[in-house]
């Protein structure tokens, strides 16, 4: 007797055949996800498509040559001799000014938040960090200006007159006004709530268990800190750190303000001659024409380029650490 | 009868140890006080230091007594924390002060009524007013919220909804592209629209410049919320037998209506007080124009930004004038946003 085993019969296959109006969704809702790559590639486009005749005429010199000069010839030509060095030298004295008063302060802001502040008080500072944040720039320029001018040029006559003998802390002459170091302090109050909120947000994520295994071995609140929360969220504070530095190099009009634009390669941080790139754009924005121009958008592309190889890679160290807290 | 057991907290402080605490800053104070009356150190600044020094001093002695000499990096750290978020308390509490009181003076009813058509920024501050800068900034944040508001919910909901492979890189570029600085942004609408399209200089493009800056604020925000809108009200669409789109539409996108509001006002606070991308983009005009596309515009940053430069006490009364206004709107919608969102989270 022989029994015929019916063959198993196919697999199903399921298919879900998306509707048309699915169909149309998912693309264009894609579309407008990719836009966001469009503008940014764009901009790097438009700006270096515009600027390239600078880095043409001026090669590589443009990112070092301090000076920024149109010289009318005889024959009504211009020759011109742009370069953005003194200006990427003091943009970068100022962010390492801005960062080394503005981290600690928000480290320590962001500590207060999260393991010292009552639940209330908490809730209060949090909002104020966050209404630092809307704060318009033109804002922290206009109070930059007059109100915390005067009292960093007398920190910096104190500074000047106890620690001269140190080579950053000297200066040429003693002028004080408009320094890179009042630019310093008001970008440091303005890239606060970006370093606090990060900070915060990583200290929070900390294993509460740790913590708890901490206090329980009988270690103080400070020796939590110390060994648990630090170590655990060092690098999302360089990452957040690092966020702030995106900001300072991009800021504008504050800056501007406070600060004495001069082309001149200073690195005393007391002296009254500093430099920022984006603030030379608005300040030779209105009388320049030509070849100035151009340089000009050549170095809002350079700008552009070095904020976003800074924000870039802030947000990898951000995610990388955010990530390893789950 | 039932016995209760009144809960104990032995970690809360008690009356001795609020005295004592109470009488370290008496100490503090009292010392500071003595240090700026009978030595070189004088004023605020010296008050403050002592002030900080003998209370940190006074603190670590206690607590040095009371719980050994591990107490001593732990009530010095402390002190430092406290001093830290004071320091950062100090600049905001000093920025509110100084707005309100300097912008106060040049306060006056036709403020609202009348340009700066005949009227100049150097004239007494009676004359003129900023109703072209009001009208200005209404048309830059109307126009940039009709550009960028579908565009940053759109995004957020391919980031959230379709998760398609390219997700994870559109984060990072909406995150790298929050970061572009403002005045880059006013560069990019001068080249690639105000110099190459029949756009010239007119609110449109300054709206178009300061819509960059709010389309990764708007995406964001919004792709928070929509993350919060529970998976199961999704699961939940489908099973009825509704395709993505009608459970998008219908159900996720009215989950989070709250929060997309939200969303869009953070991004309205983001861009009300930008000013560098306006420099290339509006013009800066100093009478009314009523049309958006066309013509020399002027907004409030504007008006702020040629008052501080111009720098004579009129120009700068209109500026601190402007800006306490300028800072009233930004005021509101931040509170708006949190009402809002504080509403959402209570669900």
């Amino acid at each position: 007797m022989s029994t015929t085993i019916a063959a198993p019969p196919d697999k199903r296959v399921l298919i879900t055949k998306p509707r048309t109006s699915d169909r149309i969704f998912r693309g264009v809702v894609t579309a407008f996800g990719i836009s966001a790559l469009l503008i940014l590639t764009l901009i790097g486009v438009f700006l270096s498509v515009r600027g390239i005749q600078t880095f043409h005429s001026q090669g590589w010199h443009f990112l070092t040559n301090f000076k920024w000069e149109v010289v009318q010839n005889d024959d009504g030509t211009a020759t011109s001799n742009l370069g953005i060095g003194a200006m990427l030298l003091g943009t970068i004295l100022i962010s390492i000014v801005a960062l080394l008063i503005g981290v600690p302060l928000s480290i320590a802001m962001a500590l207060f938040l999260t393991f010292y502040a009552p639940a209330k008080l908490k809730t209060f500072l949090v909002s104020v960090v966050d209404l630092m944040a809307a704060f318009p720039s033109v804002l922290f320029g206009l109070w930059g200006f007059f109100v915390l001018m005067p009292m960093v040029t007398y920190w910096a006559k104190l500074i000047y007159k106890y620690f001269n003998w140190i080579p950053v802390f000297s200066a040429p002459e003693p002028f004080f006004e408009r320094s890179p170091f009042t630019a310093g302090v008001v970008l440091a109050i303005m890239i606060i709530p970006i370093v606090t909120s990060v900070s915060r947000e990583v200290f929070a994520q900390t294993p509460l268990d740790r913590i708890q295994a901490a206090y329980a071995l009988g270690a103080t609140k400070w020796g939590v800190i110390k060994s648990v929360v630090f170590p655990f969220g060092s690098s999302g504070v360089v990452g957040g750190a690092m966020l702030g530095l995106g900001r300072a190099f991009g800021e504008t009009v504050a800056v501007f303000t406070v600060l004495n634009i001069v082309f001149r390669g200073n690195w005393h941080v007391l002296y009254g001659a500093g430099g920022n790139v984006a603030s030379l754009i608005i300040l030779k924005w209105g009388e320049s024409t030509g070849d100035e121009t151009t340089a000009l958008l050549a170095a809002g592309f350079v700008l552009f380029i070095l904020t976003l190889v800074v924000n870039l890679s802030a947000n990898f160290i951000v995610r990388r650490s955010v990530k390893s807290g789950k | 009868m039932t016995m209760t057991v009144k809960p104990r907290k032995p970690w809360a402080p008690n009356r001795k140890d609020r005295v004592r605490s109470l009488s370290v800053l008496a100490v503090a104070v009292f010392g500071a006080w003595a240090v700026v009356s009978f030595t070189g150190l004088s004023g605020k600044i010296g008050f403050i230091f002592s002030f900080v020094l003998i209370y940190t001093l006074v603190q670590a002695i206690v607590g040095v007594r009371l719980r050994g000499s591990k107490a001593l990096g732990d009530t010095v750290a402390q002190s430092i924390i406290y001093l830290g978020s004071a320091l950062v308390f100090m600049p905001v509490a000093s920025i509110l002060y100084m707005t309100v009181t300097k912008g106060i003076k040049g306060l006056h009813f036709s403020l609202f009524t009348a340009s700066m058509s005949n009227a100049s920024f150097l004239d007494p501050v009676g004359n003129g007013g900023l109703l072209h800068a009001l009208v200005g900034t209404l048309y830059l944040v109307l126009i940039a919220m009709v550009v960028s508001v579908p565009m940053g919910i759109l995004t957020a909901l391919y980031l959230t909804e379709i998760k398609g492979k390219g997700a994870g890189f559109i984060q990072f570029v909406v995150q790298a592209m929050s970061g572009v600085p403002s005045v880059v942004a006013g560069l990019f609408i001068f080249t690639s629209v105000i110099l190459v399209s029949p756009l010239k200089t007119s609110a449109a493009a300054g709206a178009l410049a300061l819509a960059v800056l709010m389309i990764p604020t708007v995406t964001r925000t919004s792709q928070e919320v929509l993350l919060l809108v529970p998976t199961d009200l999704r699961e939940a669409g489908l099973a009825m037998g509704a395709t993505q789109w009608r459970t998008v539409a219908m159900i996720v996108v009215p989950a989070a209506r709250n929060g997309l509001i939200t969303a869009t006002i953070l991004g309205v606070a983001r861009i009300a007080g930008e000013t560098a991308p306006l420099i290339f983009t509006i013009g800066g005009a100093d009478k009314l124009n009523m049309n958006p596309f066309k013509d020399y515009q002027s907004a409030l940053p504007f008006y702020v930004w040629k008052g501080l430069t111009l720098g004579t006490p009129e120009s700068l009364q209109r500026a601190w004038t402007g800006i306490l206004i300028l800072l009233i709107l930004v005021l509101s919608l931040f509170v708006a946003a949190r009402s809002l969102g504080g509403r959402r989270m209570a669900k």
